[in-house]
């Protein structure tokens, strides 16, 4: 695989977008940082297919496709399936020599948001991750069904108000916990899943580029901050998922052959919950009085993860 | 023309930026397509597309680096050279792929696809920025003479 050099910025500065501009996700969204780094961080050809959601929409407004690679849009479920077909047609046609240009490396990844991916897409996800196809999955987590008008996915986390889950006098927003996405799909016995953030890109590149060399099927959750449905200044987009990997909100690992768990980031100041949430409109409510008690209960239960996280570093499971 | 089994009526799209997204561009309706139409984001072998850059890449029109977003801004950054040390930040993280980078230097911002989101501002680490927000209207000249001096650091027993 043609990797290209990610050693400084400098060097992975050197690349060719391509990612065009013009595409009409929000100004700030951190969707197409985390697009554009995939992109980036290989020479070779890739085959993208995306799930209905915020990218799918935006980069492909008729007559315009912000996509200099072959892209595939399907429905909410079947990102991985449509890109399990191409990946099986793409080896059958390899093998009878039919191919255009038969040496040429090709990659395969699908693109998902968080609501395709935790909710709709989950069985198909699965399954794809079941049959081994060679092929990477990215969820964008941005938290919500932002494309639709922010309704609750589980991803959510608790206390978060989401126009499904609102917050008010007798709720403090979405009260179930979110889904362990990244455990699920380790669980899958995948070869590489990791959770990574686009603050720490170098992290983020060398995962894209271990998920895209290794054969077999990798999932990766990357952290998206959605300025219209989290509440915050388009600007700050970096600055809270900033916030998001010091909370430990977002620890950034990987687990490698389903056991073998490294921390790939170790905030030297931790910061507490409450900086983040307040960093946020959607946890306004939980600085009253009567729900404070909820930021209390999230700092615990991540405390507890991260020294969960820890633990499973070092016993290597 | 890549548009197959279609009569698409294109209007002359020749000036970069002047495509405004939902505009009226003299399209056929998404409606009205066809089955079989094929919109394909380069003019002829896309092969190796990887190894070229945007100015070698030959652009269809149905590519939206042909479009602008021009019209989303209410303030614009501006560059200023003189201060710029090319760490790339603004780089790996503008969303809008709108920063100019080529041999590892910073050229300048692509205003036809920049929203005036400012996180290339925010992530600047100089001191002073080397990318500040002006208004839309305002002149570059004019923009780099107002740009502000180098803060002092704080010592450390006023902090205190």
């Amino acid at each position: 695989m043609a990797i290209t050099s990610i050693k400084n910025l400098k060097e992975f500065s050197t690349n060719n977008d391509r990612f065009e501009g013009a595409h009409t996700l929000c100004p700030g969204c951190a969707h197409s940082m985390i697009v554009r780094e995939l992109m980036n961080c290989t020479d070779d050809n890739l085959v993208i297919s995306s799930n209905t959601g915020c990218l799918e929409v935006s980069t492909a407004v008729y007559p315009f496709t912000s996509w200099d690679t072959s892209w595939i849009h399907i429905g909410f479920e079947n990102a991985a399936t449509s890109v399990t077909a191409a990946q099986v047609m793409h080896k059958v046609r390899k093998k009878k020599g039919t191919l255009k240009d038969n040496d040429a490396p090709v990659k395969f990844v699908a693109f998902g948001g968080d609501g395709s991916t935790f909710d709709i897409g989950f069985q198909w996800l699965s399954g794809a991750m079941e049959r081994g196809h060679d092929f990477t999955y990215i969820c964008l987590d941005n938290e919500n069904y932002a494309n639709t008008g922010g309704q609750r996915s589980s991803a959510t986390p608790v206390g978060a108000h989401t126009s499904t889950a609102q917050a008010g006098t007798h709720s403090y927003g979405k009260k179930q916990k979110k889904k362990d996405i990244v455990s699920i799909m380790a669980a899958h016995g995948s070869p590489y899943v990791a959770q990574l953030a686009p603050n720490k890109w170098k992290s983020m590149a060398k995962g894209f580029q271990k998920a895209l060399e290794v054969e077999g099927p990798c999932f990766i959750n990357t952290v998206s901050p959605c300025c219209t449905e989290w509440k915050f200044d388009p600007k700050d987009t970096i600055n809270l998922t900033d916030l998001a990997t010091d909370s430990l909100m977002f620890p950034i690992y990987e687990i490698i052959d389903s056991h073998e768990l490294n921390i790939l980031y170790r905030p030297k100041n931790i910061i507490s919950v409450e900086e983040y949430m307040a960093a946020q409109g959607r946890y306004k409510h939980l600085f009253k009085p009567q729900y404070r008690h909820i930021i209390d209960e999230v700092q615990k239960d991540i405390d507890a993860k991260w020294d969960l996280l820890q633990r499973r570093e070092e016993a290597r499971l | 023309m890549s548009v197959e089994s279609q009569d698409l009526n294109l209007c002359a799209n020749d000036n970069r930026g002047q495509l405004q997204l939902g505009a009226g561009s003299g399209l056929v309706g998404w409606d009205e397509v066809t089955q079989g139409t094929v919109l394909t984001s380069f003019e002829g072998d896309a092969t190796g597309i990887a190894n070229k850059k945007a100015e070698e890449r030959l652009y269809s029109d149905f590519n939206s680096y042909t479009a602008s977003v021009a019209s989303w801004r209410v303030n614009k950054p501006v560059f200023n050279r003189d201060i710029c040390i090319d760490c790339q930040n603004c780089w790996v993280w503008c969303p809008d792929s709108s920063i100019l980078s080529r041999d590892k230097q910073m050229l300048g911002i692509d205003y036809d696809h920049c929203k005036g989101c400012e996180v290339c501002v925010e992530v600047c680490p100089t001191n002073p920025k080397s990318l500040l927000m002006f208004n839309e209207h305002a002149d570059l000249d004019e923009s780099l003479a107002a740009w502000p001096e180098k803060k002092k650091k704080a010592k450390k027993s006023e902090e205190a």
